[in-house]
């Protein structure tokens, strides 16, 4: 009973809003609209609507997979310091950061799809059904992304229920489940680090690094974006985030950025030291292989991203305003989405094991799906902190009258 | 070389009494098939239906009618699972569903790997002149798509030209201080040798040219197969006598293997496969060269349609200066053990542990 008026309540405050919110709502839908009829080009003409080949067949979609494995396990960055070190003003939005490792971790699988060249086998990996794995390390992968969804779906609602009811939380259920999710965090991310470090035909990828390469940089990117979705929060609904918190995610981006420059520019001198064969890939990356330079450019942005915006983190005058904050934030995020993503993935293939040097660009194709799985993403994301906060500024409430959001 | 090395396979297959039943599988958890004499029946029954339905489908042409047994290969279990019933009844869909597509009959051959055999590869170097009279041969045996957009061709075998070093006496002045002034000579990047930055887009007028060496390079059919472990639902296998097969009605088209592959040696069909009625070989096996489909991986399986019936496979057949070489590698009278024996032998990236049984050998 009380159940079916929490989701009818649920349901009915997130689907109302004002001009803005039904704005916003409906240009993601239309993405999200583009984003089908591509996912139907892609399983009818194949995937040679995207700019993969069998030379390099991990492009864009991949690349978003990984990053937002790391956008998910970031979660935890909110997680830990409430429930570890018990501090106040992230423990107030602890469940905020679990909405978002949700979302992350949906808009992974729907990479996924998009990434598979048969989606509609995928129930072939299922057990029991189909087969199940445990020497592949995409296997595992698919196992700890699930299972780290099942987590914070119930940690995070199983907070929401009893704060919709008025009870008290069942701290013999509920702290045991949120232990279990943090290190859950950084194993989905370290996973999916070996998913590709684990090959050693792909000699760029190939080294024990990668791990922590994925972790700092997770660290940084996930709690960038959770800064400006926080700012958003504050300054368009009623709750209020304490400064506190925004203030810890700061440093724990600005050190975990920092680390990760330190781990990328230990690799650069590594792999350019020796200059092997092997060093191939991050050449082609920095400065092209036998004239074909189009990552060139992403490398450099990223690098310029990511350095400038450690300097802005570490000056006080920007790090402590809320003003200027999101501005060092949004050139994180985007330098490691390149850096992480494309950067990453793509000299991977090049060159080919046997020396073949080609390029990728993404088709429009591959550019509108991705826009729209992100489109997809803010769309539940939205729907998901709204009724979150919702439910913790006591306004969606068991017995009480919904109130119109703002 | 240690004992324990030898796949589980080899060893396992001195202890299978006669050959009562085909040999296993490679996975030593897929023990040899008993078959009772109510499964038999079980299975005659089931065969007949759906062989009944095949051929209403065929008869018809109906569309609903190969909806039906598209829908039934859809539900199909992983071919290594299958009991041998189950087996016959996707060969026999198989069957329909692509002589009726093709015009012509086409036989989906199911034969298992034989007892006593590993099956061996090995290639003279020194004697290849680059003509790819091999890769051709392979596209048309084989099924591979053939259309015209960059990714409709499939090739299984590349054929890599290398340039011969060439060192001389003008470049010794061109060497330049690198970094710390350590100095690097003027013929220092001049290719000599194998090196896998081999180049095969070559359209000389003739073959061999002066200036290079060719070294053709396909599956290496490994023993400890990278490709194998990554695979997320165990589509792609090794199979007793030596090949590494896939499934491609179970292949998700992840793509893990070909990420994992040092030897560039697998293919992803990223449209729907283009082969015409007329170039079609009707003369298939099931794990290996019938028709693809769109989203799924393939690649050599050393002509399993010919090889299981103890011909050679159609690079081997083709090669005109007999560069090509295939066996058994447990026979110590096969081409290819002599060769082992005799001759200098190398593998391809050996440092990697795939330990392949494709051997490169020179006079």
């Amino acid at each position: 009973m009380q159940l079916i008026s929490f989701a009818s309540d649920y349901t009915r405050y997130v689907l109302k809003g004002g001009t803005k919110f039904y704005a916003w709502m409906g240009s993601l839908a239309v993405l999200i609209v583009g984003m089908m009829y591509v996912f139907y080009l892609q399983n009818t003409d194949g995937l040679i609507v995207t700019g993969m080949t069998s030379q390099i067949h991990d492009g864009l979609y991949f690349a978003n997979l990984v990053f937002l494995v790391g956008v998910a396990a970031g979660a935890v960055t909110i997680v830990f310091p409430a429930y570890v070190y018990h501090h106040e003003g992230m423990h107030k939005v602890t469940v905020l950061g679990e909405m978002l490792a949700i979302t992350a971790v949906i808009m992974v699988m729907m990479f996924v799809f998009a990434h598979m060249g048969r989606p509609d086998r995928l129930w072939h990996m299922i057990p029991i059904i189909g087969i199940y794995s445990f020497s592949s390390m995409l296997g595992w992968d698919v196992m700890v992304l699930t299972g780290y969804l099942i987590l914070n779906f119930i940690v995070g609602f199983y907070y929401l229920w009893v704060k919709y009811t008025g009870g008290k939380i069942n701290k013999a259920f509920f702290m045991p489940l949120v232990y279990i999710s943090i290190v859950w965090a950084l194993s989905i991310h370290t996973v999916t680090a070996f998913l590709i470090s684990t090959m050693p035909a792909r000699p760029m990828w190939f080294h024990s690094m990668m791990p922590i390469r994925f972790i700092t940089t997770a660290f940084a990117a996930g709690p960038a974006l959770i800064i400006l979705a926080f700012l958003i929060v504050r300054k368009n609904t009623t709750m209020w985030i304490e400064d506190s918190a925004i203030k810890l995610l700061a440093t724990i981006v600005t050190w975990c950025l920092g680390i990760a420059i330190f781990l990328t520019m230990s690799e650069v001198v590594v792999e350019l030291y020796a200059r092997t064969e092997h060093a191939n890939g991050l050449y082609y990356l920095m400065f092209g292989l036998h004239g074909l330079t189009s990552l060139v450019p992403w490398f450099w942005s990223a690098v310029v991203l990511m350095v400038v915006s450690f300097v802005l983190f570490l000056i006080p005058a920007i790090r402590n305003n809320m003003k200027l904050l999101p501005i060092p934030c949004v050139m994180a995020f985007a330098g490691i989405w390149i850096e992480k993503g494309m950067g990453l993935i793509v000299p991977g293939f090049i060159p080919s094991p046997i020396g073949e040097v080609s390029e990728y660009y993404p088709t429009f194709v591959e550019w509108l799906m991705t826009l729209g799985i992100w489109a997809f993403g803010f769309f539940i994301l939205t729907i998901l902190l709204k009724g979150a906060i919702g439910i913790l500024q006591g306004e969606i409430k068991f017995g009480g009258q919904a109130v119109a959001a703002k | 070389m240690a004992v324990n090395d030898k796949s589980p396979a080899v060893q396992g297959k001195a202890e299978v009494p006669e050959n009562s039943a085909p040999p296993a599988s490679a996975d030593p958890s897929k023990a040899v098939l008993k078959t009772s004499r109510r499964d038999f029946l079980r299975g005659g029954g089931m065969l007949s239906l759906s062989s009944l339905m095949g051929t209403a489908a065929l008869m018809s042409h109906s569309s609903d009618a190969r909806a039906a047994i598209e829908w039934a290969e859809h539900f199909q279990k992983n071919y290594r699972l299958m009991t041998p019933e189950e087996k016959n009844e996707a060969r026999i869909r198989l069957e329909k569903r692509y002589s009726a597509e093709y015009g012509k009959t086409v036989t989906v051959d199911t034969t298992e790997a034989q007892p006593g055999v590993l099956m061996g590869y090995a290639l003279n170097v020194r004697k290849c002149i680059g003509c790819r009279r091999c890769v051709k041969a392979c596209v048309a045996e084989n099924n591979q798509t053939r259309g015209t957009r960059p990714g409709e061709r499939i090739e299984w075998i590349q054929v890599l030209r290398m340039e011969r070093g060439e060192f001389s006496k003008e470049k010794m002045d061109h060497g330049y201080p690198e970094g710390l002034g350590i100095q690097v000579g003027g013929n220092a990047y001049t290719p000599a040798g194998q090196v896998l930055e081999g180049q095969y887009h070559y359209e000389p007028e003739a073959v061999p040219e002066k200036d290079a060496t060719y070294m053709p390079i396909a599956c290496m059919q490994c023993e400890k197969p990278p490709c194998v472990k990554v695979c997320p639902v165990r589509t792609t296998y090794r199979e007793a006598d030596g090949p590494v097969v896939i499934d491609y009605n179970w292949c998700i088209g992840c793509r893990m293997c070909m990420g994992a592959c040092p030897y560039w040696a697998r293919r992803i069909n990223v449209a729907n496969p283009v082969l015409p009625k007329e170039e079609m070989n009707p003369v298939t096996h099931y794990l290996g060269n019938r028709p693809r489909m769109r989203g799924v991986v393939e690649k050599c399986h050393w002509c399993l349609q010919r090889t299981r019936q103890g011909r050679y496979p159609a690079c081997v057949e083709v090669c005109p200066v007999g560069a090509r070489k295939f066996g058994n590698l447990l026979d110590p009278e096969s081409e290819v053990s002599l060769i082992l024996a005799r001759k200098n032998v190398f593998r391809l990236k050996a440092e990697l542990n795939t330990f392949p049984k494709f051997f490169y050998f020179y006079d």
